[in-house]
């Protein structure tokens, strides 16, 4: 008598989805990294350097899991909260103490640290193992933007519980924008920047101006973080990822010595 | 900053969290004990008269020793949890010499003799011993009720997490580099060119990656039940907070604020940081250490890079987020927030420092009534030193090194002009930040070029 599990696995339905019979021999396990829609961002074979853990501390997949968890919790909680003035506060709030799901808030929230903290040390690995030597220097480059996504990441939705701890902490660091050399209204240069005699550069034009969309944290400043937030930077991330992951296998895989 | 409670309810509420601290510490030395004497790999450290202590024996020692401090660390009561606290006399003077001097140095010249005497310091013991000493050092310290407070602050548990994890993973790279090293130096191949043959992604990373997976879930699920997500009051536009301060990773920038105008801490310095990591690879010409760890076949660039990530970005947040309290003062480890500290600031410009104090003179300053092109001449007049000095710095010393160092000479000639040219200025970047902190520290240089009329302070 067949078992239930092969009445399954014999089933049209199973074979519509997985196209080949289990992987437990050499041939299916190749089949199956080929066949697999999410399996092919993989080779199929590697050399064992690549997925030793003592080797890459398998940092760089960490942070791309965090960026998954960040995502998935993400969109979750934008089901919940609003972002307005008003209302977002307390939406963070009920989520802590009311609602049954609240704890999300408390993983996208730690996951956001732990993804800066994961991705530093991934740097730090891909620098002292040299990984960033020919051929793979311009993997290292879309790195950097990505090191710098990720801050700015954490940065924008550090707004959003809109707390002290919140627009205290933006209003910190976007001080800096003003004093932006041109750019900023007390940075240097900009008194040189002058149309017809009159200042372009001013509170309500300048650097930190176009990044709050207002003279303090506000309203305007809560609603352009979310956006950048929620949609900009991820999409950004999502397709710098994409290129990253293509290229790691592009320039021969995980180093090795030669 | 605690102020709610007194110090024997503090005691009280800490004491159970402390008392699974040290049993949990002496379960992770008496199953480093076992392994160890199970795993045959039990070897002589030291002999103290008749006795003989091996490495199995001495981390039985320390989980005895542990284990008697978890019921001390457990009661809860004031006379017997002293015996598991830090000493006040250390404490005091720990505070009284702590600032931001010496905590600077203090852990570039920490970095430096472990950096230096490394292949003592990979030793699997003495590293073991180096991560006893710091759990012991944290668990003395948090019966502190400031240290507590600073340590456990929701938005601070990530950097002390980090502080361990750069510890452990500097460790391990610095342990493989070495023994790499030494078979380089043998003319062997390094370990990861040894039984690297091609093997099948399913199963053996596809599992990993799922173990991986499942437990990284775990451990993000604990962490959120068990650990609540900072949040404060609702946001008011008009009560400041004090201190107020930028998320935990910009806190280097916030840091550099003390010594560079913003325009340089929060804008400059940060772009260059970003230029200069995406230089790496580019200016980086050493085809050698790809694919391993080594410390010798690249020993300038890992030298480099470890100072820039280790003491200047993450030393300098580690001082902003714990040792930076109200209005930006330093305070020692154990020391309490006080939000009227005052700390004397009288620190004085390079051109005060010529005209003034060096030719006994006024500064020069435009006649009353004169044009703006006249005015600018003169405050150029007036900070020409600070303006030389700079120019100096970026143009003088590049050709210096070439021509005094053969180190420098060699690199030039491989390199080539333009590529010397900009890592030579990325590191005079670099440097600009420690050279104005000790110019600061040791003869309160404000500026060195003051211009405040045009917001170029430098
Ligand atoms: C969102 C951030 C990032 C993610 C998710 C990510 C992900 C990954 C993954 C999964 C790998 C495969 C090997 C490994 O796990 O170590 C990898 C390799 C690599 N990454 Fe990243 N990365 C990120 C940021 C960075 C940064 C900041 C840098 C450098 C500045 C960088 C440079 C590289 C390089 C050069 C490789 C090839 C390493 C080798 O061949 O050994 N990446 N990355």
């Amino acid at each position: 008598m067949a078992s239930i599990s092969d009445i399954i696995r014999e089933s049209q339905i199973w074979k519509s989805i997985f196209r080949h019979p289990m992987p437990i021999d050499r041939r299916n396990r190749i089949v199956v990294m080929l066949t697999n829609f999410f399996l092919h961002l993989h080779p199929v074979s590697i050399k064992k350097q690549g997925i030793a853990l003592s080797y890459t501390w398998c940092m760089g997949g960490v942070t791309f899991f965090l960026f998954l968890v960040e995502t998935v919790t993400g969109v979750l909680l934008m089901f919940y909260y609003r972002p307005t003035v008003e209302l977002a506060f307390q939406d963070i709030t009920n989520l802590r103490d009311v609602m049954a799901m609240g704890v999300l808030r408390e993983i996208h929230r730690w996951g956001a640290h732990a993804m800066v903290i994961t991705v530093w040390l991934h740097m730090y690995r891909v620098f002292l193992t040299g990984s960033y030597k020919p051929p793979r220097e311009f993997n290292w480059v879309i790195g950097v933007v990505l090191l710098l996504l990720t801050l700015l990441l954490s940065f924008t939705g550090y707004l959003l519980p809109w707390d002290q701890l919140a627009i205290w902490a933006i209003t910190v660091g976007s001080n800096m924008a003003r004093a932006t050399p041109f750019l900023g209204h007390e940075g240097p240069g900009a008194a040189l920047l002058t149309l017809d005699g009159r200042n372009m550069i001013t509170q309500v034009s300048d650097a930190r101006f176009g990044l709050l969309a207002a003279r303090i944290v506000g309203e305007e400043t809560l609603n352009r973080f979310y956006v950048l937030h929620c949609v900009f930077i991820p999409l950004v991330v999502a397709l710098l990822l994409a290129i990253h992951f293509w290229r790691v296998r592009k320039d021969g895989g995980i180093s090795t010595p030669l | 900053m605690h102020g709610h409670v007194d110090h024997a309810t503090f005691l009280q509420q800490i004491s159970s969290f402390l008392g699974f601290y040290y049993i949990a510490l002496a379960a992770m030395n008496g199953i480093a004990a076992l392994a160890i004497w199970r795993g045959g790999r039990s070897k002589t450290l030291f002999r103290v008269g008749p006795l003989t202590f091996t490495n199995a024996l001495l981390w039985t020692v320390v989980a005895f020793f542990f284990l008697l401090m978890a019921p001390l660390a457990m009661s809860g009561s004031e006379p017997l949890m002293r015996w598991v606290s830090m000493p006040d006399a250390f404490k005091h003077a720990a505070d009284a010499v702590m600032g931001p001097v010496a905590y600077s140095l203090g852990s570039f010249l920490i970095l430096a003799v472990l950096f230096s005497f490394r292949k003592f310091f990979v030793k699997t013991w003495v590293a073991w011993l180096g991560l006893n000493l710091s759990f012991l050092f944290m668990g003395l310290s948090i019966t502190d009720p400031d240290f507590a407070a600073i340590v456990t602050k929701p938005d601070n548990v990530p950097i002390v997490g980090l502080i361990f994890l750069l510890g452990f993973f500097t460790w391990l790279a610095t342990a493989k580099a070495v023994k790499n090293d030494e078979r380089i130096a043998r003319g062997e191949k390094p370990l990861e060119a040894v039984d690297n043959e091609k093997i099948l992604v399913w199963p053996d990373l596809v599992y990993t990656e799922l173990i991986c997976m499942v437990a990284l879930t775990a451990l993000l699920l604990l962490w959120g039940i068990a650990l609540q997500a900072p949040l404060e009051e609702p946001a008011s536009s008009v009560k400041t907070p004090n201190p107020s301060k930028a998320p935990w990773y910009f806190l280097g920038l916030q840091e550099m604020l003390v010594y560079y105008d913003p325009w340089m801490a929060g804008v400059v310095l940060p772009s260059v940081v970003i230029v200069g990591l995406m230089a790496i690879p580019y200016i980086d010409f050493n085809r050698r250490g790809n694919g391993y760890y080594t410390i010798n076949e690249r020993k300038f660039a890992y030298v480099i890079f470890q100072f820039g990530f280790l003491v200047l970005w993450v030393t300098l947040i580690v001082m902003g987020t714990f040792l930076r309290g109200p209005n930006w003062n330093f305070f020692g480890f154990y020391e309490t927030w006080d939000v009227h500290k005052v700390v004397p600031m009288n620190n004085v410009d390079l051109s005060e420092y010529f005209w003034i104090r060096g030719l006994g003179r006024e500064m020069p300053r435009a006649p009353e009534g004169s044009g703006a092109g006249l005015e600018l001449l003169y405050i150029l007049w007036r900070e020409a030193p600070g303006i030389i000095l700079l120019i100096g710095y970026f143009t003088v010393i590049p050709p210096a090194m070439v021509v005094y160092s053969k180190f420098f000479r060699n690199m030039y000639l491989k390199m080539g002009l333009i590529r010397f040219m900009v890592m030579s200025h990325l590191l005079l970047l670099m440097g600009l930040l420690p050279i104005k902190m000790v110019c600061r520290w040791s003869f309160d240089l404000k500026y060195f070029i003051a211009i405040k009329e045009y917001f170029l302070n430098f």
